[in-house]
C-alpha cells in the first residue's frame, strides 16, 4: 500500500507501523467518576470494520510522525490521511 | 537420431549448438531453444511421470502454464525441482533429470498405481487411509509422500545470491505480445515512463509463434524492430526473463527477473534472480490467452498436446512435435495449427472438428467426429475416432494436437478479489469490472483474440491510460494483418469415457470430479479440495475451466452460475530465495555493534545476539574453559573491586521541553514532577491496561530536559509509544524526543573501587565525593582533559556504581582508557552473563520479569504508581483482578541442599499436596548460580509471596523431571539495605 504522507508525499505502507483503532486518541478523563468503566472500554472494546476505518499508523522509518489514515478495509483504498496531532486537536486534545 | 523433428526456419540460431544432458543421455540443440523444444526436435516425448499414477507423460504446452514435463534442473546445490521443460531456456552443459519414478523414466516401478487407480480417486486419502490412525503417520503417509510428489530438493545450501530493487513508472505493461507491444510503443513515443515486462527470453508473445504477416513483415520481425525502438528511447524499460508475479495495492506489482537462470552459472558478481517492487500510475494487462484441452479416454499419452503448443513448436522452434500429426478441435484456431504444419511439410493425418460445419480443406481430410480412444504405452501412436455417423475409425499418428478454445489469461486481474466475467461469444471468462487500481486489460488477455484487435486495443488502452495521468499521445498506425473472427462451439469433453484426464498434473480425471459432485462437493472451491483439481505448480491454468465446465453440467448449471476459484499471486512458482534476497544467514537482519565491539574481540570475548546486538556476554581468560568460571570471576571482581560493562544497547530518550517533566509524569506511573536538577530516578512505564511495559532512569540534566533511559529490548517500542503520548493524546504540551541511543557510548563502572577509578578519568573540577554526588546523582562532566560527556550514579550491580556516557565516537577510546587505569584495581570487563548474576543477586527485575503479563505490585513496586496524577496504565492497574488477594509477587528462591540447582521456567508447588495446574503456586523467572553466596539463586513469583518468606514449598518441572525442595526467601539476596551502592 500506499500511504500519503501529509508532509512527505506518497510513502511506501513498510516504512509504517500499525497500531489500530484511531479512537484511541480519545483517551477517557482519568478523574471522571466512570473512569474505571470509561478506560476499560477504550483499553478493550472497538471496533473492527469491513470497510472504512480511521487507522493510526506510526511513520517509524521516516519523520516519525503519528498520523490518521482513512482506510477501506475491504478495498485497502485509503481517501484520506492526517498528521495525528492535527486530529486530536480537532477532537479536543490538548495538554 | 540427432534432431530428426528439425524444421527449417524458426527463431533459433542454427549457428550455436548446445550438447545437455537429459536423464544421461546427451542430446543437441540451438540457441533459441527451450529445453523442450530441443527434446521434441530430437524425437523425445517421454518426459516424465504423472503425479498419483505414475502414468507416462510428455510436455502438453509451450509455456510457462506446463502441468506435465516438470523435471529436476542441474544437479548439486544448484539443483531445482519442478522446473517446467517449456521454459527453461537451453544452454551448453544443460543437465536435466526426469523426477516422480522409480528406476528409469521407461520403466517406473511406480507405474503399478494406476492398475489401482479404483482405490485411488478423488478422496481416497480420507476414505482408504482412517483406519487404524496410528497407521497414518507410520505407515501410509510415508508410502504416499514416497509414491505421490514432484521432484526432489538437493538439500544443500543455495550458492546464488539474490537481489531486491525498486522500480519506478508511469505506465507498466505486462506482457510483449501484440497488444503489450502496441501499448509500450505508444506510450514509448509519448515520452512517459514505461517498463514492459515479458516472462519470455523472447519478445512477441504469440508473434513468435505464427505464420502471419503484418504489412510486408514476418511477425516476429515486425515484433523484433518494434523492441528495437523501445529499446532505443531512454524512457523505457524493456524486461526479458522477467515474471509479474502478483498485482498488489495501490499500483504495486511484483515481478521476478531472471537474470542468469539461463546460464549454467551466475556471472561474477551477478545474482541469480532480482525481485522487483514496481510502483506504476497505470497498468496494461496484455498477457494473452492460453489454449485449453478437450478430455477423452487416454487423452495423455506423450504427444497429445495443445494444438497451438504444436504450432508454437514448428514455427517458432522450428520443431515438428512429429512426422505425422492429427488435430482435434472445436474451433478454427485447431485448423490454423493444421494449415501451418502443412505448409511447413509435415504430414497432417486429419483434423477432427465436433463442428458440423468445420471449414474444409484440400491439403487434409478434416472429420466431423470426437476422438474417443488413443494408444501407445510411452508415446502415441493411434487416435480412434467415432464419426459423426457413428462409425469408428482410426488414424495412426506420433502427435495429437487438440485446442478447446482460449482463455484469456485474467489471473492478474484476480489478486485483488476481482471475478471474472462470462463470455458466451467466446466460451471464456474475461476480466471483470473489478480490476486492480490503475489497471487496464488490451488484447487476448481482454477476449479480443484477432491480432488486429489486440494492437487497436494495445494502443487504445495506452492512450487512455496516459491520459488519466496527463501525458498526451498519439495512437500508432496499425499494420494489415489477420482479422479473423472466433468461431467456437463449447466442447469440454467426450461422453463414456472411463479415464479422460482433466488436470494432468494432479491426476484428475472427468469421474473424479463427477464423484466430487456425487458425494456433495460441488462448490468449485469444495471440488478443488476434494479432487486437487488446479493445485500444485501449474495452478490449474490448463484444467481449471474444463473442470468448472463439467460441474456445472452435473449441477445443471450455467459456467458463470458456478464460479471460479480465486487466482492468487505468485503468477508462476517462484524460487524462495529470491523472497529472502540478501537477507539469509547472518545477514537474515542488521548487526548492530557496541563501540566497544572491536575492543572486545581483541579480549577474545564471547558475544551474544540481543536483538540486532552483538553484546559480549563473558571475557575468557586464558585457562579458562568453563563459562562459568569466567562469569563467576566476573562477578567476584565487580562485589571486591571494580567492573565494567558496555551498556550502550540500553536505549536512550532525549526528552527536552518547557512541560518535560508533566511529559514524564504522564508516561512513568510514578512521579517526576518534583525530580531535582542533577538527580536521576528509577522509572516504571505502565502499558494502558495497567501492565508493567519497561523500566529504565530518567536522568534531569536541566530543568527542561531529561535522559531516559529503555531496557535493550524495548528501545524502538518505547520510543513509538512515548511519541504516540505526545502527538496523540497530549499534542500541545511544549516537549520534544529524539532517540540518542546510538549517539552515546555508555559503560557501567560497578564496584567499590569504581570511585577511585572514575577519579583518574574524569576531570578534576567535579568532585565524585559521596557527599557531593551521592546515589541518584547526574552531571555533564567532562574526561580525559576536556571531552563532553555524562555521568549517572545509577547502580544494576548493587555496588557503588556509575554509569559514564561520552559521543559514540570516543567509545572505543573510553574502553581502553578505563582499562588502562583500571590495572591498579584489576578492573574486570563483564559481559552480559555476569551482568545478569548482579542483578538477580540484587533482586532487580529485568525482561524476564517485565514479561507482559506483570503489574506493579506483581513486581512488588505496587506503591509506586501514583494516584495523584494521571499516568498510561494507572486507572486500569486499579482493577480488582489486578489487585485481588493471591496475586502473584515476586520473591526471592534458594534451594535447601545448597547443591541443587533451581531451573528457570520451573513451577512452585506446595510442600505438600498434588504436582498439578489446579495446585500451582507461582514460577521461576530467572536463575543462575551466585558465586558471593556459593548456591544457586532465583527470583521468581509466588501467589501472596510478599507473605511467605522462610515457606518451604518444591520446586517442580515435570517436563524435566525435576523436583527440588528449596525456600522462599526476599529477592534481595546481597546487601537488601543498599548500604553498598551508597557508599
Amino acid at each position: 500500500m500506499i500511504i500519503n504522507h501529509p508532509l512527505l508525499g506518497p510513502r511506501d505502507s513498510a516504512e509504517f507501523i500499525y497500531l489500530g483503532d484511531a479512537n484511541l486518541i480519545d483517551r477517557p478523563n482519568w478523574q471522571a467518576p466512570t473512569a474505571a468503566k470509561d478506560f476499560y472500554e477504550y483499553a478493550y472494546l472497538r471496533d473492527n470494520p469491513a470497510g472504512w476505518h480511521d487507522e493510526l499508523w506510526f511513520h517509524e522509518a521516516g519523520d516519525r510522525s503519528w498520523l490518521v489514515v482513512t482506510r477501506n478495509t475491504l478495498t485497502h483504498e485509503i481517501s484520506n490521511v492526517a498528521l495525528a496531532r492535527d486530529v486530536a486537536r480537532l477532537r479536543g486534545r490538548s495538554k | 537420431m540427432n534432431q530428426v523433428n528439425r524444421l527449417k526456419g524458426g527463431q533459433i540460431d542454427r549457428s550455436v549448438t548446445h550438447r545437455f544432458k537429459f536423464d544421461g543421455k546427451t542430446f543437441e540443440g540451438h540457441q533459441g531453444d527451450t529445453l523442450a523444444s530441443a527434446l521434441l526436435a530430437n524425437g523425445v516425448r517421454l518426459m516424465g511421470r504423472s503425479f498419483k499414477y505414475h502414468r507416462p507423460r510428455g510436455v502438453l504446452t509451450a509455456g510457462s502454464e506446463e502441468p506435465n514435463a516438470l523435471v529436476e534442473l542441474r544437479n548439486g546445490a544448484r539443483q531445482e525441482p519442478n522446473s517446467r521443460a517449456t521454459t527453461i531456456e537451453l544452454f551448453d552443459g544443460l543437465l536435466a533429470k526426469s523426477q516422480n519414478r522409480l528406476g528409469p523414466l521407461k520403466y517406473d516401478l511406480l507405474a503399478i498405481n494406476d492398475r489401482f487407480s479404483n482405490f485411488l480417486t478423488a478422496g481416497f486419502y480420507y476414505k482408504t487411509f482412517m483406519w487404524p490412525a496410528a497407521f497414518w503417520e507410520k505407515v501410509y503417509e510415508p508410502i504416499i509422500r514416497r509414491a505421490a510428489g514432484l521432484g526432489s530438493l538437493s538439500q544443500l545450501d543455495d550458492p546464488d545470491v539474490y537481489d531486491k530493487g525498486f522500480l519506478h513508472c508511469d505506465l507498466l505493461v505486462i506482457g510483449a505480445g501484440p497488444a503489450g507491444l502496441a501499448a509500450a510503443l505508444t506510450a514509448g513515443r509519448s515520452g512517459a515512463e514505461v517498463i514492459l515486462a515479458d516472462e519470455d527470453f523472447r519478445m512477441g508473445g504469440r508473434l513468435n509463434c505464427e505464420s502471419l504477416t503484418l504489412d510486408d513483415q514476418s511477425a516476429p520481425a515486425w515484433a523484433d524492430d518494434v523492441v528495437a525502438e523501445l529499446k532505443s528511447l531512454p524512457n523505457v524499460r524493456v524486461m526479458h526473463r522477467t515474471t509479474i508475479i502478483g498485482a498488489f495495492d495501490h499500483g504495486i506489482y511484483g515481478a521476478v527477473e531472471r537474470i542468469s537462470d539461463h546460464l549454467i552459472v551466475p556471472d561474477l558478481g551477478k545474482p541469480r534472480q532480482i525481485l522487483w517492487r514496481i510502483y506504476t500510475k497505470r497498468t496494461i494487462l496484455a498477457t494473452g490467452a492460453i489454449e485449453r484441452p478437450i478430455a477423452f479416454e487416454n487423452n495423455d499419452r506423450p504427444g497429445i498436446m495443445l494444438a497451438s503448443a504444436i504450432r508454437t513448436y514448428a514455427n517458432r522452434f522450428a520443431v515438428a512435435a512429429n512426422k505425422k500429426i492429427v488435430i482435434f478441435t472445436n474451433n478454427d484456431d485447431g485448423h490454423r495449427t493444421a494449415k501451418d504444419l502443412h505448409a511447413m511439410g509435415v504430414e497432417v493425418c486429419g483434423v477432427i472438428d465436433v463442428r458440423a460445419d468445420a471449414p474444409r480443406s484440400l491439403d487434409y481430410e478434416v472429420l466431423h467426429g470426437q476422438v474417443v480412444d488413443t494408444k501407445g504405452r510411452l508415446g502415441l501412436n493411434q487416435v480412434k475416432i467415432r464419426l459423426e455417423n457413428g462409425n469408428i475409425r482410426s488414424l495412426d499418428c506420433g502427435a495429437l494436437g487438440v485446442s478447446g478454445g482460449w482463455n484469456p489469461n485474467v489471473h492478474l486481474t484476480c489478486h485483488q478479489r476481482g471475478r471474472p466475467t462470462w463470455r458466451d461469444d467466446i466460451a471464456a471468462f474475461v476480466p471483470g469490472v473489478d480490476l486492480p487500481l490503475g489497471m487496464s486489460v488490451a488484447g487476448a488477455a481482454s477476449g479480443i483474440m484477432s491480432t488486429t484487435g489486440a494492437l487497436q486495443s494495445g494502443t487504445d488502452a495506452a492512450c487512455a491510460a496516459l491520459s488519466a495521468i496527463g501525458i498526451k499521445s498519439r495512437a500508432i498506425t496499425i499494420p494489415q494483418t489477420e482479422d479473423a473472427p472466433v468461431s467456437i462451439q463449447p466442447f469440454w469433453y467426450v461422453k463414456g469415457c472411463r479415464r479422460a484426464w482433466i488436470d494432468l498434473q494432479n491426476d484428475v480425471t472427468v469421474k473424479d470430479i463427477q464423484l466430487s459432485h456425487q458425494e456433495g462437493f460441488r462448490a468449485v472451491e469444495h471440488l478443488k479440495r476434494y479432487t486437487t483439481l488446479g493445485m500444485a505448480t501449474d495452478q490449474g491454468k490448463t484444467s481449471n475451466m474444463g473442470g468448472l465446465a463439467i460441474m456445472a453440467e452435473l449441477a445443471g448449471t450455467s459456467i458463470p452460475k458456478a464460479g471460479t476459484t480465486i487466482f492468487r499471486p505468485p503468477y508462476t512458482p517462484t524460487a524462495i530465495g529470491v523472497f529472502a534476497g540478501r537477507h539469509r544467514g547472518q545477514d537474515f537482519h542488521p548487526k548492530r555493534l557496541t563501540p566497544s565491539h572491536k575492543w572486545a574481540k581483541e579480549q577474545g570475548a564471547a558475544f551474544v545476539e540481543v536483538g540486532n546486538w552483538m553484546r559480549a556476554q563473558w571475557f575468557p581468560l586464558a585457562g579458562e574453559t568453563k563459562w562459568r568460571e569466567s562469569v563467576d570471576r566476573e562477578v567476584l571482581a565487580v562485589r571486591t573491586s571494580v567492573g565494567v560493562c558496555d551498556v550502550t544497547t540500553l536505549g536512550k530518550i532525549d526528552v527536552q521541553g518547557a512541560e518535560a517533566a508533566e511529559f514524564l509524569n504522564k508516561i512513568y506511573c510514578n512521579g517526576f514532577a518534583k525530580l531535582a536538577v542533577g538527580k536521576c530516578r528509577y522509572g516504571l512505564m505502565l502499558r494502558e491496561d495497567g501492565i508493567a511495559k519497561d523500566d529504565g532512569t530518567a536522568a534531569r540534566l536541566a530543568n527542561d530536559h531529561f535522559v531516559v533511559t529503555t531496557t535493550t529490548a524495548n528501545a524502538l517500542p518505547v520510543y513509538r509509544h512515548m511519541e504516540f503520548v505526545r502527538q496523540c493524546l497530549f499534542p500541545d504540551m511544549d516537549v520534544q524526543l529524539i532517540s540518542t541511543t546510538e549517539s552515546w557510548a555508555q559503560y557501567a563502572v560497578a564496584g567499590p573501587n569504581s570511585r577511585a577509578l572514575l577519579q583518574k578519568i574524569i576531570d578534576p573540577f567535579t568532585d565524585l565525593s559521596n557527599d557531593a554526588f551521592p546515589f541518584m546523582s547526574c552531571a555533564n562532566v567532562t574526561v580525559c582533559g576536556g571531552l563532553r560527556a555524562r555521568l549517572f550514579r545509577i547502580s544494576f550491580s548493587g555496588e557503588l556504581a556509575y554509569e559514564l556516557a561520552v559521543p559514540t565516537a570516543y567509545g572505543d577510546a573510553l574502553i581502553r582508557k578505563i582499562i588502562a587505569v583500571g590495572a591498579e584495581f584489576n578492573v574486570t570487563p563483564y559481559g552480559t552473563e555476569a551482568l545478569g548474576v548482579l542483578r538477580i543477586e540484587k533482586g532487580h527485575a529485568a525482561g524476564n520479569e517485565l514479561n507482559g503479563t506483570t503489574t506493579a505490585q506483581n513486581l512488588g513496586m505496587g506503591k509506586l504508581v501514583s494516584k495523584t496524577k494521571d499516568s498510561i496504565g494507572s486507572i486500569l492497574s486499579e482493577r480488582a483482578a489486578l489487585t485481588a488477594p493471591g496475586t502473584l509477587c515476586q520473591v526471592g528462591i534458594k534451594p535447601l541442599n545448597p547443591a541443587d540447582p533451581v531451573i528457570a521456567g520451573a513451577h512452585l508447588m506446595n510442600e505438600k499436596g498434588p504436582i498439578d495446574a489446579a495446585h500451582d503456586q507461582g514460577y521461576v523467572t530467572s536463575a543462575c548460580f551466585s558465586p558471593n553466596l556459593g548456591h544457586a539463586i532465583a527470583i521468581g513469583f509466588l501467589k501472596d509471596g510478599d507473605l511467605r518468606f522462610g515457606e518451604k514449598m518444591r520446586l517442580v518441572s515435570p517436563l524435566t523431571g525435576i523436583e527440588t525442595k528449596i525456600e522462599i526467601v526476599s529477592a534481595h539476596f546481597i546487601d537488601p539495605q543498599g548500604e553498598r551502592l551508597r557508599a
